[in-house]
Parts: structure tokens; C-alpha cells; sequence
């Protein structure tokens, strides 16, 4: 699948494993949790009100556009979340909005 | 000791941060970022290696500045730096920061500014992003948006945008500018009188835009892969695309002086609510405002506005501080500067009018014109009531990209000027934050 973001520079950093919606994917050191998954998906979550999908906006913690989820449950900010070995990330909420 | 809080690690903070330490202070400084430098001086992770001249261009000199300035402040301990942690509520004289309280006797706020938007039909879609984010993943993670990019909008990060990213080796389809190359001159003759190498700068980078770029255009649709746009002429124009990159100028972050109880005027030029502060950032007792998130200087005139902020703070606790005068003097150079750039690159109001009732206006929520339009319908020509009944500014970026839209969109609607639909009032928290921070011991 291709990424809708694209390498240019810095491309010599050492790999990270990481899984993305049960997915084996890899990013660089250094990369955030946004680059990582979007140099090799399309887009981050679906969107809450609409049928698009999401892939962020701002990338400087203003938006919120970029908010997905780990397996455990707990929320992260992609943009600005590092991105570190072993992650595993969720474009959805594993158990759904609490009722 | 008295207690000066700083809030933002850009050039205005840090500059702000400088003549507190000078002075013997040792202020509390918070910012957003894991390193600081603000956005447009903002810093790769470490291990990148591309020097600041590749990162930065012409302003490398001033980057490398800032970013060793205070380095060695919180290396020498003189600063209590505090990093990844952004302030999402300021009341009685204390600030909160997650689950954390800062008090503080001085408030220095150098919040900065984001892009400034103007909602485009389609603009919700995956792949567009504001010129900022363009400019973000390629400085600090050395990516491009996508493989063929419309950058549309207007400013002079549109420009400087374009070229970082032809430099770097990306795919630019076009280049759209929304301002008409009879207004650019009109506010360009202003510019060159008062920064001419700057002026000339500018006028380097567009020329190698080459025929990428075009001027007087009309956004009509970002489809799933093009843009739909008017050229000066009123012709019909489709660029094929993978991802597209939006801004008009920037919008100034005020929502913390807003809580920490700023008062607002509208601005023509700047067409957006802005704080109200005397020239050396007094904007209220103990509260001091400086850069982007008090007028919109760029980077030059936030190192100028946090130097006399810090400078206002310490002459109000009796210190005295050298420079003033020729500081003064420098902010009004850029101010003049920076008002004639605002009048060569301006809010595109007729694009704005031509929008279709089914565009979604607030890309939090997928909120519609048509939509928004009833609930002004049913409370009035006012802002805050518009919020209330139809959710615009209620959604998880608090109004940030979708206010002065909406709030234009009301006014015209009603026949009134834009300033006189009101202004959203800020709320806290400005930021989204876990429900345990906000619960008290």
C-alpha cells in the first residue's frame, strides 16, 4: 500500500517495528507515530461525522484531527507522539465510545 | 523571589526568557514542543542531520541563535524549563498543566500563531493539511505531504512553502494564490520600502515558482484527486493531485490571554480578533503578551515584542531595563512592514462567499454552511449563540480553523461586518485533556 507521506531526507535513521490495526509496519527512529504510519498507509482513522477518512491537519498539536488509539486503551496524539519500538496502534477505539 | 511564568519556547519566549535571566530572574518557562525553537524555528528529533542552513535557508543565522541561547539558559539552570506540556487553563494567578499547577506572579504569554483557514468544499478529506503542517513534516521529520502537491492559499508562507519543498525534491503541481498580482503590488510597494532585502527575498523564491504559480485565483473544490479552482481569468481549472497544503497567513493563538483576561479588538488589517496590549505587550495587570499570538510579526518581530514584554514585566517590578527605545523602534518598522504584507496577501472574502451550503465548515464535527446557517437562523448574528445552537467552535480543535470563517459567513449573512457577529470566547481547557487532570485532590 502506499503512504500519503513521502520520504525525502533523514533516510538513514535505524528502524522501528511497530503494528498498526493488527498490521506489522515500520518507521525510522525519530519518525512520530503520524510519519511512521502515514510513509505506508493512506490515511490514520476514520472521521466521527463524515464517510472520508483522516490522515491529520496541522501537525502542530492545534487540530486534534490526528488522535488514534493504542491496543491498551489509552489515546495519543500522533503528531507529536514518538514513535517507539513495539507500539501497538489502533485507528479506532478498541471497545468503541463508552455507552 | 517573584514568580514569572513564560508560556511558548519560540522566538518571543525566548527572547522574553533572556532579559528575565539577565535581570537574576529565574523564570518558569512551558512549552508545547520536546525541544524548543517555536514552529518556524522548530527543531528535528535528535539524530536528524540535515544542518540548520538546509532546515532554516536565510534565516539559518537567527535559528542557530535562539536554539544555543537557550540551551545554555537551561543548561546553567537558569530557567525552569519545562517541555512537552502545554498550559490548558489560567485562573486566579495560577496556571494548570495536566494534573500539574504553576503559580505565578507574572505572566509573559508567547503563544504564537497557527495557520490561518479558510474553508475550501472538500477541505475535510485525508491529504489536506495547512501550509504549517506542509512546512512541519518537512523540517522536522524530512517528509513530503504527498507526490504531487497543490499548494493553495495566500501569504508569505505560501511562497516560502512551495520552494522548501521544490528544494527538497517534491512533487508541486501548482501553486494558487487567491491574492491578485495588482493587490500584491499595491501592498508590496509598503513592504519594499520597509524591509527591501527581505522584499527581495520573496520576490527570489516566487520567480523560481516558475509557471507553477498563479495569482488571482478562486478555490472552487478539492475532489478526491484534484483540485478545482478559477484562474484569474474566470476559466476552469483541474490540477491533478494527491494532497494539498491551505493557508491564508496566520491566525494569532489567544485562547490563553483570553482566560487570563485580555481584552480584544477586531482588526482590519489582520481581519481577526486581536488582544489588546499597549506597545510593550501590557495587556493587564501581571499579564504581558508577545509575538504572533499579539500581533502576527513573523519570527523577526517575536524576538523584538518577547524583549520588550520581559522588558515591561521587570520596569512594573521597579527593575531597570536597558534597550527600550531602540527596540520600540524596531517593532514599528516590522509593524509597518507586516501591515502592508497583510494588505498584499488578504482574506479572501469572495472565495469565502461563493461556498456551497453542503461544504463542511468545521472539519471537527462535519458541520455544513447549510447547517450552520439554520442555527444562526434560530439565535441570532452572534457568535457565541451560532456555538451554542449549531456546535461551530465546539469540536475538538475549539474553533482554531473554523471560527473567522463562521463568523464572516454570520456577519455577511446578516448584513452586518465581521466584527460585529462577535467573538468566540475562549473556554478552558484549550487543549484536550485526560478528565483526572482536572480533578482536584
Amino acid at each position: 500500500m502506499t503512504g500519503q507521506l513521502v520520504r525525502l531526507a533523514e533516510t538513514g535513521r535505524a528502524p522501528v517495528a511497530f503494528r498498526f490495526d493488527g498490521r506489522d509496519m515500520t518507521g525510522l527512529m525519530g519518525d512520530t507515530v503520524l510519519t511512521a504510519i502515514l510513509t505506508g498507509a493512506g490515511s490514520l482513522r476514520p472521521a466521527e461525522f463524515g464517510p472520508e477518512r483522516r490522515a491529520g491537519f496541522c501537525l502542530m498539536g492545534a487540530c486534534q484531527d490526528c488522535w488514534i488509539w493504542a491496543e491498551d486503551g489509552s489515546r495519543l496524539r500522533a503528531c507529536s507522539t514518538p514513535l517507539a519500538a513495539g507500539m501497538r496502534l489502533l485507528s479506532e477505539a478498541p471497545q468503541g465510545w463508552p455507552a | 523571589m517573584t514568580r514569572v511564568l513564560v508560556v511558548g519556547a519560540g522566538p518571543a519566549g525566548i527572547r522574553a526568557a533572556e532579559r528575565l535571566v539577565r535581570a537574576g530572574l529565574r523564570p518558569v518557562v512551558v512549552d508545547e514542543a520536546a525541544r524548543a525553537g517555536g514552529q518556524i524555528y522548530r527543531r528535528p528529533p535528535e539524530g536528524f542531520t540535515r544542518p540548520p542552513e538546509k532546515l532554516y535557508g536565510s534565516e539559518a543565522g537567527k535559528a542557530r541563535a535562539l536554539h544555543a541561547l537557550f540551551d545554555g539558559m537551561v543548561a546553567a539552570g537558569q530557567v525552569d524549563y519545562r517541555p512537552h506540556s502545554a498550559v490548558h487553563a489560567i485562573r486566579d494567578g495560577v496556571a494548570h498543566v495536566g494534573a500539574a499547577r504553576i503559580p505565578h506572579d507574572r505572566l509573559i504569554l508567547a503563544t504564537g500563531a497557527t495557520d490561518r483557514l479558510v474553508p475550501v468544499d472538500g477541505w475535510q478529506r485525508a491529504g489536506v493539511y495547512s501550509l504549517g503542517a506542509a512546512q512541519i513534516a518537512l523540517k522536522a521529520q524530512g517528509v513530503a505531504i504527498g507526490r504531487q502537491i497543490v499548494l493553495a492559499g495566500s501569504g508569505p508562507l505560501l511562497t516560502l512553502v512551495a520552494a522548501q519543498l521544490l528544494a527538497a525534491g517534491a512533487g508541486v503541481a501548482a501553486v494558487l494564490d487567491t491574492s491578485s498580482l495588482a493587490t500584491q503590488m499595491r501592498g508590496g510597494i509598503g513592504m519594499a520600502l520597509t524591509r527591501p532585502a527581505v522584499t527581495a527575498r520573496g520576490l527570489a523564491m516566487r520567480a523560481r515558482l516558475g509557471r507553477l504559480y498563479h495569482a488571482g485565483v478562486r478555490l472552487e473544490r478539492i475532489a478526491a484527486d484534484a483540485v478545482h479552482w478559477c484562474d484569474g481569468w474566470g476559466r476552469a481549472q483541474v490540477t491533478e493531485c494527491d494532497a494539498v497544503a491551505l493557508g491564508w497567513h496566520l491566525r494569532a493563538e489567544t485562547q490563553l490571554a483570553d482566560l487570563a483576561g485580555a481584552r480584544f479588538a477586531w482588526s482590519d488589517t489582520w481581519a481577526q480578533w486581536l488582544p489588546v496590549a499597549d506597545e510593550m505587550g501590557r495587556a493587564g495587570p501581571g499579564l504581558y503578551l508577545a509575538g504572533d499570538g499579539l500581533r502576527i510579526l513573523g519570527a523577526d518581530g517575536a524576538e523584538v515584542a518577547g524583549a520588550l514584554a520581559a522588558n515591561a514585566c521587570l520596569t512594573d517590578l521597579g527593575i531597570a531595563t536597558p534597550g527600550t527605545r531602540a527596540l520600540l523602534r524596531r517593532a514599528r518598522r516590522l509593524h509597518c512592514f507586516a501591515a502592508a504584507m497583510a494588505h498584499a496577501f488578504p482574506w479572501p472574502s469572495g472565495q469565502l462567499d461563493a461556498l456551497p451550503d453542503a461544504a463542511v465548515l468545521c472539519r471537527c464535527e462535519g458541520i455544513t454552511l447549510g447547517q450552520m446557517r439554520d442555527a444562526a437562523g434560530l439565535g441570532g448574528a452572534e457568535a457565541n449563540r451560532v456555538k451554542s445552537l449549531g456546535r461551530i467552535g465546539m469540536g475538538r480543535c475549539q474553533g482554531r480553523y473554523c471560527q473567522l470563517a463562521a463568523a464572516a459567513l454570520i456577519a455577511r449573512h446578516a448584513g452586518l461586518a465581521p466584527q460585529e457577529a462577535g467573538r468566540l470566547r475562549g473556554q478552558p481547557p484549550v487543549r484536550p485533556v485526560p478528565v483526572g487532570a482536572l480533578l482536584e485532590d
